[in-house]
């Protein structure tokens, strides 16, 4: 169940398509856009793209507003994500990469915060248990779910 | 290297099957199998080069059109030929690229420039080391000559100057013997290469005086048309508009500025000529909102609405967007400036 993605205001803003040259100005630019790719990946539950694709989707490309962010543009906000740890390239060539809208460290984190709080550290889990444990739900641990 | 068969005229005395190389200073063509058999060709004997297309049976061509053979030259293969050119033929390839390499040696004309040792070896290839000394003692020899005409340039100037000092004199002692005519052409010369014009400067006394009166003046010439420009120009503008009106007087582009910095001592508060940047602030924030108000303009849009030249329009746009008041959308349709949202909007 996918609700119906809400853009942010900067998807219907003309600027958010061209690389700003003013410095600070890009940085919120930059900012916005990462924001955006990861909630887009996050709710189409889309782990992994290729570049080609990301160019012709609509995250990048905004069909009723007739902008896309050139590829040269896309380039640098998948590099700003691979900075903050929310993106791994696939391939050499980076053509594909992987998209984690959660950094791993946040999830260690978040699954800790739970074993501990369920009382169940030092035991084993499976990964199904945690993603869908009746244990989970209601609680933090609802987070997981969904989960690939 | 290609290969060619390099042909003279009509006479089609042939030699076949050979390489092709270009020098800075000669075109040498090799005997493919007998390497001992060469020949070359000064490129300062070449008048003109053209081509000739390939046709069906023919190989494409270069036709190297030569100047008469000097008294001196070394023997080469005939003894005199009817005609004043060869043929290149290229069987295989390699016409096009090097009829394009030997155009710009032909262009650049490097042997001129580079003295190489005087034989041409028909036979023997050249022995490096002495041609690299001669390399060396040459580019020696030009820096020389360079030198002593620069120095030449320079006393050449000295005596310009004298000489303009001594007509500036007799102007200013009004001897008779320059007309009228003489002396406004003369003075506009003068201005030109930058020499102050003696005689307005010394009728005003001090340096700061005059442009002080100047100042007063430009006041009078620039309040309509600034007026028509929505209140700012450029420098340029005003010394092209300026000079236009003085006729004869003209302004030189530093007695301008001197005369502009005089300027905000009779800033009668509807003319602006900025040149300091305080106003800057005010400007940019009038262009916010005049862009906020449109939603987005270009800047022919903003220079056609404010009444102001696209290029000081575009300028004052850029300077909004270097301050972060502006941000950019630059698509086919053209360059927008919006309202920096990105900074504004949370």
């Amino acid at each position: 169940m996918a609700m119906s993605f809400e853009w942010p205001w900067q998807y219907r803003f003309p600027p958010f398509f061209t690389l700003q040259p003013n410095v600070d100005t890009r940085q919120k630019q930059l900012a916005a856009w990462c924001s955006l790719v990861l909630s887009f990946c996050r709710l189409h539950k889309q782990s992994s793209m290729t570049v080609m694709e990301a160019q012709e989707s609509p995250l990048f490309n905004n069909v009723k507003l007739q902008r896309k962010l050139p590829v040269e543009s896309i380039q640098i906000v998948l590099e700003e994500l691979r900075k903050k740890g929310n993106l791994e390239w696939l391939d050499k060539n980076k053509s594909s990469f992987l998209i984690m809208w959660r950094r791993p460290e946040e999830w260690g984190k978040l699954i800790y915060q739970w074993v501990s709080r369920s009382g169940q550290n030092n035991s084993v889990f499976t990964l199904y248990e945690l993603t869908s444990g009746e244990d989970t739900e209601g609680e933090e641990g609802s987070r997981f779910v969904g989960v690939s | 290297t290609r290969k060619k068969i390099w042909t003279t005229g009509s006479d089609n005395i042939k030699f076949d099957a050979g390489t092709l190389l270009l020098s800075t200073h000669r075109l040498i063509w090799r005997d493919q199998k007998n390497h001992e058999c060469c020949m070359a060709i000064p490129l300062a004997q070449i008048v003109f080069i053209e081509e000739q297309a390939a046709g069906i049976g023919k190989s494409a061509k270069i036709v190297v059109h030569l100047h008469p053979a000097p008294p001196n030259k070394e023997p080469g293969p005939f003894q005199n030929s009817k005609n004043s050119y060869i043929k290149l033929s290229f069987k295989e390839h390699g016409q096009i690229e090097f009829y394009r390499r030997l155009s710009e040696e032909m262009t650049q004309r490097r042997w001129e420039n580079i003295p190489v040792s005087q034989s041409l070896q028909t036979n023997r290839g050249s022995q490096p080391g002495r041609v690299r000394a001669v390399g060396i003692v040459g580019i020696e020899r030009k820096l020389e000559e360079k030198r002593k005409e620069t120095d030449k340039n320079i006393s050449e100037a000295k005596e310009m100057v004298e000489l303009s000092k001594s007509i500036a004199n007799k102007i200013k002692e009004k001897q008779g013997d320059i007309t009228e005519d003489e002396t406004i052409r003369f003075k506009s010369y003068l201005l030109s290469m930058g020499i102050a014009n003696p005689v307005t400067r010394e009728t005003y006394g001090s340096g700061t005086q005059y442009h002080m009166q100047l100042a007063k003046q430009l006041a009078g010439i620039l309040q309509a048309p600034l007026e028509e420009r929505g209140g700012i120009m450029s420098l340029t503008e005003v010394y092209c508009l300026v000079n236009r009106a003085r006729g004869m007087e003209l302004l030189s582009p530093e007695d301008l500025v001197n005369a502009c910095k005089m300027l905000r001592v009779f800033d009668s508060g509807v003319m602006v000529i900025e040149l300091q940047s305080h106003k800057e602030e005010e400007m940019v924030a009038s262009a916010l909102e005049t862009v906020s108000e449109k939603g987005s303009l270009t800047s022919e849009e903003f220079a056609k609405l404010v009444g102001m030249s696209v290029l000081l329009a575009k300028e004052r746009l850029l300077l909004a967007e270097k301050m972060g008041h502006l941000c950019r959308d630059d698509s086919v349709e053209g360059l927008r400036f919006y309202p920096n949202l990105f900074m504004t909007q949370s």
